[in-house]
């Protein structure tokens, strides 16, 4: 338990290593030693890392439409294996930003929950292919997942139409993640991307 | 006049007449002076008959009686508002001022010049707003409006701050202004007063409420960010109830006098507190259900199911009344917690009706409350002068709002994800407008138990007039000037839509997968139980299944974009506009258009000219050209299916009517504007000109229009193949073809003999139809029909279509080109263009 959990709280820190942040770092610890228990938990196998049947236990994620994207997000392409420190890089996105993270700027490395980052990770659960674009396609799939089975496949097509359609600027009709992030510009994604738990 | 000026003396009784007079005097100079002296020779006419008619009366049989005491009541009622109106009207004629003065504050203004032009006719304050008038028949539908039209995710996301502003924040406003005062009487500061501590109390208690009537009022001026807003209203809204809630509890204290009160005592006020707050919450969902559960079925009536939610809600503030609740919390839930299911259960022609009908209530009511707060403080015998006690008063209430605002923010940011910003802090407090409430509430005190009922009066006079009229007029150049942020006035996209809903469902599954209980849980929990349970009984099987979030955004921004296009149509005198358009509305590249184009509107205005039809315009809907140069700028299905009802809609209302049609209608349902008089003025200049201009014509010798019109045609339809292999060989965007085509006309015809066909032509057969001078009308046969059979797979450039000037005759122009290969359209496009019917048959 000690050397991943170590490791991972450098990780869960990336980005934030400035000196004020000591009295928050009980904190943190905190929070890591108890996501460490969940990740424990959950790791049915007991081999030191979740597999993708770990995750489709949880009873929740079977009724959440987008569970199974949401799982998949977890894992690096091409494994299905993803220790606590891929844990613990994926939950990172959900953090929420604090001020002084903000005003930082742009630095050499952009920590795992700025708005970019989480903007990405919500643009890969549509990006199946992972060609860096959403296609009419793939929107389609997403729209499938989440509306009711009352909307006819003309009316989706037609909403997944109009989506892409707001967002295209380049005409090629799909979306790419630059186009993604200017579409999404006025959201607050900061806000509604993060979980306040997770400080 | 005189004698209308002598029914004004027979008796005081007549007074208000004179006071309307003299109101509308002092607002005519400002107003449309015909509209106002309109009103007064009616009013002074009418009275004066009435005189007449008392005179003739007093020997033998009455013809006409004049029957004052039978209708004053409702009569003064009537006027009353008619004066609280206009004054509002007149506000509004001038933008200025109410830019720098918000209308809350005017109204006041209005309401002190009204007070006394009273005071001076009679002496005396004969109108004042009573409590009971504001309890039971103002505040009721102000507030439910707030409730029924309140952002509710916003407000549910945000309740535990509200509630925390709410009742803490009101209960510490009270308690600390009350002490406050206490504590400085007893150091002297206001000389000898017979005030005790509990009045004290009391009187902290009824100025404690922020007045959502006057929130809302300044507020929606300013445009401050949601978040902002809602906090703000939010705890306006709810601290009216907690506020009435705490002045009730001292006010028993007060009659049960000081020596009673006991730790018990104070024990069972706290209980009756939480009580009666809640448990008119409580009376509120209850009547919520009930109302949901009725809209349910009122399928059948649906003229009169408005009605029920008025009456409904109404009911529930009543019954929270009589059970000693809060009625103001009943009704505030009765209308957060209905909005939803009545407005999916009912006929969108009743939501639109509850929405304006409540407007209207609201609107009024606020008015009238702002205006009887002017009138009322025209009253000698309430002012009391206290320096110390007003002062300090004035500065406690400004003092601890925004030490109450800062200290409870500074604890709910510890727990907020977004924190208030100071900023917004700075304004919450700043706020704190007091209003009606306050008022209605310190004429509610018994004089008998507390002796300075007077200066407790005409201090919340003065924290009214100072918090409205004050800090309202500084609101607006404060927000500017902190630079809070304002609400982006983001029009909402689908895509933002879709993928706040996926962050939503994101969010959830990442809580899962932490295994915790955070607010995603909460909220994904209440969401599957109201869609189990909830909506099964209380919405319409019907309403629940067309329920789609996503799929509702993107019909109602098909509805946008229909009333735009129309509006835009209509403001450009044509509807083909649409497809060249690409800047303001959303557009809509139609890749997969060809499953749709059944649907498509044809509007066709066939009019008899010279035996040939002018088809005024027809908007057409392409088929999807298997190759486009350019991307093909469409609109959506829905707007397609929009256009057809809104289209002949349009051309209904817009085609002259002949005089029969200004007939009134007496249908209860319907009701058209009489605008004769415009369109009159407008058919006699075209008339004149086109006359003027055929003399022209006619004097330069040019051969009869008839046959000119003709010429064109065949001309056209001659080169016809000339253009399509010029499309064809040159990929050449139809627009410039069509140039090419007018080209030839003014060649073949002559440029004189062009004009001359172009302007008679129009002239003789349908004046309404020929738009400006300086656009020739639409007598060209369509050249392009024959090629839309044979080549439909180019679509015009989008340079090509912007490069067309707007006019009726773009609409055919564009028409055919939408116009799929396919034979069928052909006819249709036949039928409507008769000249070229032989044509297109041919081809």
């Amino acid at each position: 338990m000690g050397l991943p959990l170590v490791e991972s709280a450098l990780q869960w820190n990336s980005g934030i290593l400035n000196a004020n942040r000591d009295p928050k770092n009980d904190d943190v610890e905190f929070q890591i030693t108890r996501l460490y228990s969940r990740f424990h938990s959950l790791d049915k196998g007991e081999n030191g890392a979740l597999s993708r049947e770990d995750f489709q236990r949880i009873p929740e994620l079977a009724i959440n439409p987008l569970g199974d994207r949401i799982i998949n997000a977890f894992f690096p392409e091409g494994e299905d294996q993803v220790n606590f420190r891929g844990f613990m890089r994926t939950l990172a996105h959900f953090r929420p930003v604090e001020d002084n993270e903000k005003s930082k700027g742009h630095d050499a490395s952009e920590p795992l929950n700025s708005r970019n980052n989480k903007l990405l990770f919500a643009f890969r659960l549509y990006d199946l292919d992972r060609d860096d674009k959403i296609s009419r396609d793939e929107l389609l799939q997403v729209l499938r997942m989440m509306v009711g089975v009352n909307i006819s496949d003309e009316q989706l097509g037609s909403i997944a139409d109009r989506t892409i359609q707001e967002a295209d600027t380049n005409g090629d009709m799909s979306i790419s993640f630059s186009e993604f992030i200017k579409v999404l510009e006025k959201v607050d994604v900061e806000q509604k991307m993060s979980i306040r738990f997770l400080h | 006049m005189e004698s209308s000026f002598g029914c004004w003396r027979r008796g005081l009784v007549l007074m208000p007449f004179a006071t309307c007079l003299f109101l509308l005097c002092a607002v005519v100079p400002v107003c449309d002076a015909a509209a106002g002296e309109e009103d007064i020779w009616g009013v002074s006419n009418s009275s004066s008959q009435n005189t007449e008619g008392q005179e003739q009366n007093n020997s033998g049989l009455p013809i006409v009686t004049f029957r004052w005491n039978h209708v004053q009541t409702p009569f003064l009622v009537s006027v009353w508002i008619i004066v609280g109106c206009l004054a509002k009207m007149v506000f509004e004629l001038n933008h200025r001022v109410t830019n720098i003065f918000p209308e809350s504050g005017l109204l006041i203004l209005i309401g002190f010049v009204l007070g006394g032009i009273v005071w001076g006719a009679d002496k005396k304050a004969t109108f004042a707003l009573q409590p009971t008038t504001f309890f039971y028949y103002l505040l009721p539908q102000i507030i439910l409006d707030a409730g029924y039209c309140m952002p509710n995710k916003l407000f549910f996301s945000n309740m535990g701050a509200i509630l925390v502003y709410a009742v803490i924040g009101t209960c510490w406003n009270a308690g600390a202004v009350g002490i406050s005062l206490w504590g400085c009487y007893e150091g002297g500061a206001m000389g000898h007063l017979e005030i005790g501590f509990l009045q004290f109390l009391l009187f902290g208690s009824l100025l404690s409420a922020v007045d959502p009537v006057a929130v809302i009022a300044v507020f929606e001026e300013v445009h401050v960010n949601e978040v902002l807003f809602i906090l703000v209203f939010g705890e306006s809204l709810l601290n009216d109830g907690v506020t009435v809630v705490l002045y009730n509890v001292c006010d028993a204290f007060v009659s049960l006098g000081a020596a009673k009160i006991n730790a018990a005592e104070i024990i069972k006020g706290i209980i009756s507190f939480f009580v009666v707050a809640f448990g008119g919450a409580l009376v509120g969902v209850i009547f919520a259900i009930i109302l949901c559960l009725l809209t349910r079925c009122t399928k059948n009536i649906q003229i009169i199911e408005a009605g029920f939610i008025f009456v409904i809600s109404y009911l529930s503030y009543l019954t929270a009344e009589m059970l000693s609740l809060s009625a103001i919390m009943a009704i505030t839930f009765c209308g957060v917690c209905s909005q939803k299911y009545i407005n999916v259960n009912m006929d969108e022609r009743s939501v639109n009706t509850v929405r304006y009908a409540m407007k209207v209530f609201a609107n009024g009511s606020e008015t009238m409350i702002f205006v009887f707060l002017g009138i009322s403080a025209i009253d000698p015998a309430i002012w009391v002068w206290n320096t110390g006690f007003i002062l300090l008063t004035l500065l406690f209430v400004f003092v601890y709002r925004i030490m109450g605002v800062f200290f409870l923010t500074w604890f709910l940011n510890k727990t907020r994800l977004v924190p208030v910003e100071t900023i917004e802090q700075v304004i919450m407090s700043y706020g704190g407008l007091r209003g009606g409430v306050a008022y209605a509430l310190a004429t509610v005190l018994d004089p008998v138990k507390i002796k300075e009922k007077n200066l407790m009066l005409c201090t919340t006079f003065l924290v009214i007039y100072f918090t409205v009229v004050l800090q309202g007029v500084t609101m607006k150049p404060l927000v500017k000037w902190l630079k809070v942020k304002r609400s982006a006035q983001s029009e909402l996209k689908l895509i933002e839509k879709l993928n706040n809903r996926t962050f939503e469902h994101t969010l959830c599954a990442v809580e899962d997968i932490c295994g915790r209980i955070g607010d995603n849980w909460w909220i994904r929990g209440w969401n599957r139980f109201e869609q189990k349970w909830i909506c099964r009984y209380l919405m319409k099987p019907s309403a629940r299944k067309s329920q789609d979030y996503l799929f509702g955004v993107f019909h109602q921004l098909n509805l946008e974009d229909a009333v735009n296009y129309v509006s835009e149509g209509e403001r450009r005198g044509s509807l083909a506009f649409m497809r060249s358009e690409d800047a303001a509305s959303v557009d809509f590249k139609k890749k997969f258009g060809t499953d749709m184009s059944d649907i498509m509107p044809d509007i066709m205005v066939n009019t008899d000219f010279n035996g040939l039809d002018v088809s005024m315009s027809s908007v057409t809907r392409e088929s999807v050209p298997s190759v486009s140069l350019e991307i093909h700028e469409n609109d959506t299905k829905n707007l397609r299916n929009n256009n057809d009802v809104n289209v002949h809609h349009l051309l209904q209302q817009h085609l002259y009517k002949s005089r029969k049609h200004h007939r009134h209608k007496y249908s209860r349902s319907h009701f058209s504007i009489n605008q004769s008089e415009d369109e009159v003025q407008e058919i006699f200049q075209r008339t004149m000109r086109s006359r003027l201009e055929s003399f022209k014509s006619a004097k330069m010798g040019v051969a009869p229009a008839k046959k000119i019109s003709k010429h064109p045609q065949k001309d056209r339809q001659q080169k016809m193949s000339n253009g399509k292999s010029l499309d064809k060989s040159k990929a050449h965007p139809y627009g410039d073809e069509d140039f090419e085509f007018s080209d030839g006309n003014s060649a073949s015809g002559g440029e004189a003999a062009t004009h001359a066909f172009l302007y008679t032509t129009a002239g003789i057969v349908n004046r309404a139809f020929m738009p400006e001078m300086d656009t020739p009308p639409t007598m060209r046969t369509p050249p392009w029909l024959s090629q839309a059979e044979t080549d439909g797979s180019v679509a015009p450039s989008q340079r090509a279509q912007r490069s067309l000037p707007w006019s009726p005759s773009n609409i055919r122009r564009l028409a055919p080109l939408r116009i799929s290969n396919r034979s069928t359209d052909s006819f249709i496009m036949a039928d409507c263009f008769p000249p070229t019917a032989s044509s297109s048959g041919v081809a």
